[in-house]
């Protein structure tokens, strides 16, 4: 099997810095993975080339996820993407940043996979994706209230009795059908 | 009674709810509704080492229709509580349900966001077993409490009522202690 070469990592970042200087913020390696902060603008571009074109062929969205910086930078949440390519075997990290009540644009047109990660995360953050054929809920039961990933949602919930209405709600009515017939 | 003084032991004179209700505790199908690792510790309740066959509870019923005994195991979140209702919903009447471990208790540690504060919000429990798991004869200790339960129970009195009355109460939960 092929390994990761040493000097990989230097060549990745000095393609991308040829061909995308304008739409990164920053750049980084950490940890043998580089890290890139990217711009909102040209951000589907970007993506785009980064699965289609030589040399670099991310063609893996290995996971989609997101953070709430809330209180520690000015913009408030960071959407996450890995891409790895089984070309070329190297793996990048990319940011986005979100403001609050923000849209984040959805990947689903260029990798399929995001589909659900972007579900996923618009109901644990509150995140929506433009774009996404589907904004629902994946996790949490339809009905709930909040997003409980982010940072100011009280770790005990709200109190979700609320819920169990919905969960009893497909014998409410046989119930009162059975009230009815009793009186 | 002098019947039997007279007519020797070939036959015992009894109520049918005794020999319904002796009859039933003999011969529970539980459904294994599992869900986290208390149902490890069930697994081991059915291996020859606890051996629930002595209890006559040995035939583990993955469908509800034939299941008289549901053992809930495991943590119950908000999203799996619809599934379980439907599966109680399914199991034939007459039923019972035991309810294992801290979690399907009292949601145990995980107080939190997404889990399901205690099973008896949503069915009503006949036994509950504490433990965080409980040990395998804390299972057979509430398998045997229950057949004593049930062999108490008169045909005559289906708890069918009850359960109407303790879905009303489910469904129109006192709100006042919540909102003061
Ligand atoms: S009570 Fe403990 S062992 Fe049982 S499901 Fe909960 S965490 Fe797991």
């Amino acid at each position: 099997m092929r390994g990761l070469r040493p000097e990989q990592n230097a060549e990745l970042m000095e393609n991308i810095k040829k061909k995308f200087s304008n739409d990164i913020l920053h750049m980084e390696e950490n940890r043998g993975m580089v890290v890139i902060q990217a711009k909102k603008e040209n951000f589907l571009t970007l993506m785009k080339s980064l699965k289609d074109d030589k040399p670099f062929m991310f063609d893996t969205l290995m996971d989609l996820t997101a953070v709430d910086y809330s209180g520690v930078k000015d913009i408030r949440f960071e959407v996450i993407y890995m891409l790895f390519s089984s070309k070329t075997l190297s793996r990048i990290r990319l940011k986005l940043s979100i403001a609050e009540k923000e849209n984040a644009p959805s990947v689903i047109n260029i990798w399929k996979g995001a589909n659900w990660p972007e579900r996923e995360v618009f109901d644990l953050m509150g995140i929506r994706f433009d774009g996404h054929p589907l904004m629902e809920r994946l996790i949490m039961p339809d009905g709930y209230i909040g997003h409980p990933l982010r940072k100011d949602f009280p770790i005990k919930g709200l109190g979700e009795d609320y819920l169990i209405e919905s969960i009893l709600m497909p014998v409410k009515n046989e119930v009162n059908l059975k009230k009815e017939g009793s009186k | 009674m002098g019947i039997e003084h007279h007519l020797g032991n070939s036959f015992m004179a009894t109520s049918i709810s005794q020999v319904v209700g002796w009859a039933r505790k003999y011969s529970l199908w539980p459904l294994p509704f599992a869900t986290a690792c208390c149902s490890i510790e069930f697994m081991s309740v059915m291996t020859s080492d606890f051996d629930i066959a002595r209890f006559g509870a040995e035939r583990p019923s993955f469908s509800p229709r034939q299941a008289d005994l549901m053992l809930v195991l495991g943590t119950i979140t908000y999203k799996m509580a619809p599934v379980m209702w439907k599966a109680y919903q399914t199991m034939a009447e007459p039923k019972w349900v035991i309810c294992v471990g801290a979690c399907a208790c009292t949601g145990g540690m995980f107080d939190t966001y997404a889990v399901l504060q205690g099973i008896d919000r949503v069915i009503p429990v006949d036994m509950y077993v504490p433990g965080c798991p409980p040990r395998p004869e804390m299972i057979l200790d509430a398998l045997v409490k229950l057949q004593e339960k049930i062999s108490k129970e008169s045909i005559n009195d289906p708890k069918y009522k009850d359960r109407v009355e303790y879905l009303n109460k489910a469904l129109n939960p006192d709100r006042s202690a919540i909102e003061s």
